[in-house]
């Protein structure tokens, strides 16, 4: 009994201290944040309303889900092709894909978005080039638009859809794909109708990871966006430091989380956590 | 080993897969290298001018001190919380585990703008009782980095942790160590590569840290990071490329030291 009683005062003694901290330092100021979208300016619901009524909130959150859902498309896709040489490629190939996976994982979100600035501006890399060949004239607008947002979100991205990729792909038999060919299906159609089915918890893992993150982007969208093509983070960055209006700001947050909260359950419906590591 | 081998069309779609990902980290090279002010690709001759601006505008010089000594503060801070949590969780497997791992974990879930807007809340609301540890004080960057960083520190130690064989802690609790014995002289030094490890990350992460410090800071306390976004913001500082270039030299360097030395662990 004696051991008991200690063991549940050693644990809670060990416990304490960061379950502290966090409620102080992040669950008690988050209440604040709720308080704020009910509070300011008036007391009430009005921020709500004018979440379903404000034109250019809603036309950001359409933006919002229109950018996710074209970034979740392309950065899956183009994680399963590299993903699917750095698991079963030959060891020469592997170390390469690895390298290209791992190197711009590593590499902070600003160098990556000021890196296709230098790309994608009208005095960058590619517009200088195509000019200097006669290809056009004028230079093409590559960024300050939605295009340069999903370009450098869609690079951002990828690593993260990686991971939960390659665990599906490692946890796949062979002999599966070996009896396949062996009953005479052609490559195409064992990767379509093999491969790519028994890897469906990954893909659904990714889709799903890429699209959470993609709705709370920041820094890539401000800096490739130049505040023309806003999403919903940039907005609420906006609304907190450039036209007060912090009960807005917190309003839309709330939403936010409600809205990834319900997909991140959605997640846990269909793929376990240790699938994604 | 796999015997299913990817075919010559999924090596040519992950190689301009492989390029996309490498370009702009290549993009960066010739415009740290530009004798211009502004941004733009060098027409003939090379300069190394935006690398000795690194040097001596003081600027970059505080940022860049002020990025290591938060990292420090912020990694030591939340890697002993994150010890001190996963050894309760492991040693004593509480009831309702998975639901305070859970709550430890949401600063990592929840999108980091709204994290940037409770922590800009709480930093403002200290501020009002304390003028240096508050919204836009390092400490103040410091705590928030800790509240991002800690939920990474604990997934860690806890994988570290639950590879660890049981049956060690139980013939030492069996001989009589105590609770603190049983942690410092037989759990720590089974995990401390998973502890090293954690403290690096969380290092790495306060480091990069944009989203939320954009939000708790303004004039003072200004990050590494935060001066790369000023200067990318208003007139493009080609003395970014310049910092970028080094920056992707240091991750190269040491992601190749590390797979270095997998492999010769691997090899004994």
């Amino acid at each position: 009994m004696r051991a008991y009683l200690s063991d549940r005062m050693g644990a809670a003694l060990l416990m304490a201290p960061l379950l502290l901290f966090l409620v102080l330092a992040y669950a008690w100021p988050f209440l604040g944040v709720v308080k704020w979208s009910f509070t300011l300016p008036t007391p009430g619901l009005g921020q709500y309303e004018a979440l379903l009524t404000d034109d250019l909130v809603q036309s950001v959150f359409i933006r919002t889900l229109r950018i996710a859902a074209v970034v979740t498309v392309v950065s899956v896709a183009a994680a399963y092709a590299i993903t699917v040489v750095w698991v079963r490629g030959t060891p020469v190939q592997r170390v390469i894909a690895e390298f290209c996976i791992l190197v711009p994982f590593w590499i902070s979100v600003l160098t990556r978005a000021f890196g296709w600035v230098a790309l994608l501006s009208n005095r960058g890399l590619i517009n200088t080039w195509l000019q200097a060949i006669g290809f056009i004239s004028e230079p093409l607008a590559l960024v300050r638009n939605e295009f340069g947002v999903i370009v450098g979100m869609t690079h951002f991205l990828i690593p993260f859809a990686v991971f939960p990729l390659a665990s599906s792909m490692r946890s796949l038999d062979d002999r599966v794909l070996l009896a396949a060919r062996g009953l005479g299906s052609s490559r195409m159609r064992t990767f379509w109708s093999v491969f790519v089915p028994m890897t469906r918890s990954g893909i659904i893992g990714a889709a799903l990871i890429v699209f959470v993150f993609s709705l709370g982007f920041f820094v890539t969208p401000a800096i490739l966006g130049g505040g023309r093509s806003v999403m919903v983070a940039e907005l609420i960055y906006l609304r907190i430091f450039q036209s007060p209006d912090w009960g807005l700001g917190a309003a839309i947050s709330v939403v936010l989380v409600l809205f990834v909260g319900a997909l991140m359950a959605l997640l846990f419906r269909y793929v376990r956590p240790k699938q994604l590591i | 080993m796999p015997t299913y081998r990817p075919g010559p069309v999924s090596l040519i779609i992950a190689a301009f897969v492989a390029l996309f990902l490498l370009m702009p980290l290549l993009a960066v090279i010739p415009v740290s290298l530009t004798p211009s002010r502004m941004l733009a690709m060098p027409s003939g001759e090379l300069s190394l001018r935006h690398y000795r601006a690194l040097i001596e505008d003081p600027r970059w010089i505080d940022s860049i001190l002020l990025s290591i000594r938060i990292g420090f503060v912020s990694s030591a801070f939340s890697t002993v919380l994150a010890l001190c949590f996963s050894l309760g969780v492991w040693m004593f497997q509480p009831r309702f585990t998975a639901a305070l791992v859970g709550f430890v974990l949401l600063p990592m879930v929840v999108p980091p703008v709204v994290s940037a807007i409770t922590l800009y809340f709480l930093l403002t609301s200290i501020s009002g009782f304390s003028s240096f540890f508050g919204y836009d004080t390092w400490l103040g960057v410091a705590m928030a980095h800790s509240v991002m960083t800690v939920p990474f520190a604990t997934v860690l130690m806890l994988v570290s942790l639950s590879q660890l064989d049981r049956r060690i802690d139980l013939a030492a609790r069996g001989l009589g160590a105590s609770v603190w014995e049983r942690a410092t002289r037989i759990i720590m030094p089974n995990i401390k590569f998973g502890i090293i490890t954690a403290a690096l990350l969380s290092f790495v992460l306060s480091w990069e840290e944009i989203g939320v410090t954009l939000f708790i800071t303004s004039v003072n306390a200004i990050t590494l990071p935060r001066l790369m976004w000023m200067g990318l913001r208003d007139n493009i500082d080609p003395a970014i490329a310049a910092l970028s270039v080094i920056l992707i030299i240091i991750t190269v360097l040491v992601l190749a030291l590390r797979s270095f030395v997998v492999r010769l662990r691997g090899a004994r």
